[in-house]
């Protein structure tokens, strides 16, 4: 399995699965189940430095929301890494929702990753990668249009 | 004056739509070079609204809130023609199929409806669907609000939201913006109705859970006043209950109604309600600003005034007895005076319930444009609507679409048949649907008996999935196989009027397919026989109960 990373040299210490994790929670990397409560790294994002979602299939989408969950609530800033079903049609909605890092065996799938924050150039939605959605880019337009 | 009075998409809308087919051409190509496995491909080309049928691959194209111009319907005869077999299908959900489509031509098609500012993404596969609106919107008298004001703004939100494109099973949103809800909100994964509270301030009722399929379920009410600028926040907390928590071991218990079932709705309420307390604040939230910007772009067109009386009407009406009932059933009122609006039915006897022609699609394009502010609606009953036709030009709008097969005065009547595709295209069918629909409505078509039966809604499913809604029709009908012979189950009393939604309730055994019309006729016999004066059939239902139906039916078939 290769190791994809946008933000340099990806993170070296093992992750945890989570319910080690619990049990020693100063340990700086933590492995999640798509069904466990992601809301308990709160107190402990500034410590982490590997997060790691799971996706058990490519078509099971809830460590997207776990991932805006760490990135936009909790304000973890750490790596955001996705194992598992991470193929390179997913990984602009991955991007979108916080993760920077990726464990894929695709073909392709780092050309397509250094592409994919450009596929599309606009967006309609806020999320996790801080790009400003139409509607934002249409109010300075219309604030422009004004001045 | 604006070419139209909808949403007109800027160089954002083209840009992402276009970026979007590219990165299908791309798709297609390396699924075409084996490089996607049809597993990998499958959810790419659904949502992208190509779906594979018994015979071929179907596209099936958005047409969000039921609103087109008749530049982008002629688009669409041109598309049917060019890549497909020279008609379409418009369904419930305000979509068109085509449904002989081959993959290779499906990015180019794509490319042909970008440049009408159309696409297919997301009416299909486990996303947020083509959000659904009333079809009389912007037209009719009840209206409190445009709910199409607020389709487009969800329909933007939902494109391509990155969380939300692999939920636990699809997701569809309607929204009505009028009393007389004419976009079944309780039976949609989330209804939105828009009314106007003590103070007078207007918001949504949000109404979760609803749907029908293998296990009908009435939407219950989320949050009863919700302030619309708040609605996406909501919305975005709603799904994000669902896709953490809707079940993904069994496809069939997957949709959000059985979440709100098995947690209930006070606990989806307060989970809801606990997410949105953290999202409400943040980028979501919609500037008055931004949504007047939108709203602007739904301002109606400026009718002159025109009479309303008209000499020519009511003479043609005396002397004319099918345009006289066609007034009746097909034509309903308009804020604006002396205007109204008119529906083309899509149903002439005998024939597939919904189906157009390229030539009968260019047909209502031109009567759109001199008639109608070239502006048209796809119903969720599967019909078109002309939303802006002055009560003058009604003769001569009622000969034009008789030339084209679309004037049966059917609305709402016993042949205005909603039914699914069903076997003859569909690879998850039971039984066939058109063939049962074309026998009915050849059977009542008799105009005069159909106003005399009054307003009776038949609906067919050919299988439990229930695309053609047959539990809410006053007389619903399902296709099941039983031991490779395709029976109909039928069921009464089912209701999608707001605040009478009401699911039927199978009446007995099912009948084998050359019984249906003979059922369906000792159903309408023993309603006409017991019916109070001006009864409509659902009433007398409600009123006397299934055991008299029961008692005909089965003495008959």
């Amino acid at each position: 399995m290769k190791l994809f990373s946008e933000t340099g040299l990806p993170a070296t210490y093992v992750a945890l699965p989570f319910a080690d994790w619990r049990t020693r929670s100063d340990w700086p990397a933590v492995a999640l189940a798509n069904t466990d409560p992601v809301e308990e790294l709160a107190a402990h994002v500034d410590r982490l430095r590997l997060v790691v979602l799971h996706f058990p299939k490519f078509s099971d989408g809830r460590a997207y929301s776990q991932a805006r969950l760490l990135r936009g609530r909790m304000g973890y800033r750490g790596e955001l890494r996705a194992t598992g079903g991470v193929l390179q049609d997913q990984v602009a909605f991955m991007l979108r929702c916080g993760f920077d890092s990726f464990e894929s065996d695709q073909k392709g799938f780092g050309e397509a990753l250094a592409r994919a924050r450009t596929v599309f150039s606009v967006v309609y939605q806020p999320a996790e990668d801080g790009r400003a959605p139409v509607s934002l880019l249409r109010h300075e337009r219309r604030n422009a249009a004004l001045t | 004056m604006p070419d139209t009075y909808f949403y007109r998409y800027d160089d954002y809308d083209r840009t992402l739509v276009g970026e979007r087919v590219e990165q299908f051409r791309d798709q297609v190509r390396r699924r075409l070079a084996g490089e996607l496995t049809e597993e990998q491909f499958k959810p790419l080309r659904l949502h992208n609204g190509l779906y594979l049928q018994l015979h071929a691959y179907m596209l099936r194209i958005a047409i969000p809130y039921g609103t087109l111009s008749s530049r982008q319907l002629r688009k669409l005869a041109d598309i049917s023609r060019k890549y497909d077999r020279g008609y379409g299908h418009f369904t419930t959900r305000q979509n068109l199929q085509l449904n002989w489509i081959r993959l290779e031509d499906a990015p180019d098609a794509l490319a042909a409806l970008a440049e009408v500012d159309m696409h297919a993404l997301q009416t299909s596969g486990n996303c947020i669907r083509n959000v659904t609106a009333d079809h009389f919107a912007g037209a009719a008298a009840d209206e409190i609000e445009d709910p199409r004001i607020w389709a487009e703004i969800v329909r933007q939100w939902s494109t391509l939201h990155p969380e939300f494109t692999y939920l636990p099973r699809k997701f569809k949103i309607a929204i009505t913006g009028s009393p007389n809800d004419r976009a079944a909100v309780r039976v949609h994964d989330i209804g939105l109705r828009l009314w106007r509270n003590d103070e007078g301030e207007v918001g949504f009722e949000v109404i979760v859970g609803g749907g029908l399929g293998r296990t009908p379920m009435i939407g219950k009410t989320l949050r009863a006043f919700l302030p619309r600028n708040e609605l996406l926040a909501y919305l975005e907390a709603t799904l994000r209950v669902y896709n953490r928590y809707g079940r993904r071991d069994n496809l069939y218990k997957a949709r959000i109604k059985i979440l709100v079932h098995e947690v209930g709705v006070e606990r989806m309420r307060a989970d809801v309600e606990a997410e949105y307390a953290e999202t409400r604040d943040g980028l979501l939230g919609l500037s008055s600003e931004t949504i007047e910007a939108i709203a602007q772009q739904f301002a109606p067109p400026d009718l002159p005034s025109r009479p309303t009386v008209v000499g020519a009407v009511e003479a043609l009406k005396l002397e004319d007895r099918d345009f006289a009932l066609w007034l009746k059933s097909n034509v309903a009122p308009h804020r604006a005076a002396g205007y109204a609006i008119v529906t083309a039915s899509l149903k002439p006897a005998g024939a597939p319930p919904g189906d157009a022609s390229a030539v009968q699609m260019e047909g209502v394009a031109d009567i759109a444009d001199t008639y109608s502010q070239s502006e048209l609606r796809v119903s969720h009953e599967q019909n078109l609507t002309l939303p802006h036709v002055a009560i003058e030009d009604l003769p001569a709008v009622y000969a034009a679409l008789g030339r084209l097969g679309f004037a049966e005065a059917n609305v709402g009547k016993i042949t205005d048949i909603i039914a699914c595709p069903g076997l003859d295209y569909c690879a998850l069918a039971n039984a066939r649907s058109i063939p049962v629909a074309q026998r009915l409505s050849s059977h009542f078509a008799n105009l005069a008996r159909q106003h005399d039966i009054g307003d009776l809604k038949i609906k067919i499913s050919g299988c439990i999935n229930a695309c053609g809604h047959h539990h809410v029709g006053h007389i619903g009908i399902l296709g099941v196989d039983k031991n490779g012979v395709e029976l109909y189950q039928i069921s009464l009393g089912g209701d999608v009027d707001f605040g009478r939604t009401a699911l039927g309730t199978i009446i007995g055994p099912a009948v084998t397919a050359d019984k249906v019309v003979e059922a369906v006729d000792a159903v309408v016999a023993t309603y006409l026989d017991v019916r109070n004066d001006g009864e409509r059939f659902v009433d007398t239902y409600r009123r006397i109960g299934a055991q008299p139906f029961k008692e005909r039916l089965y003495e008959t078939v």
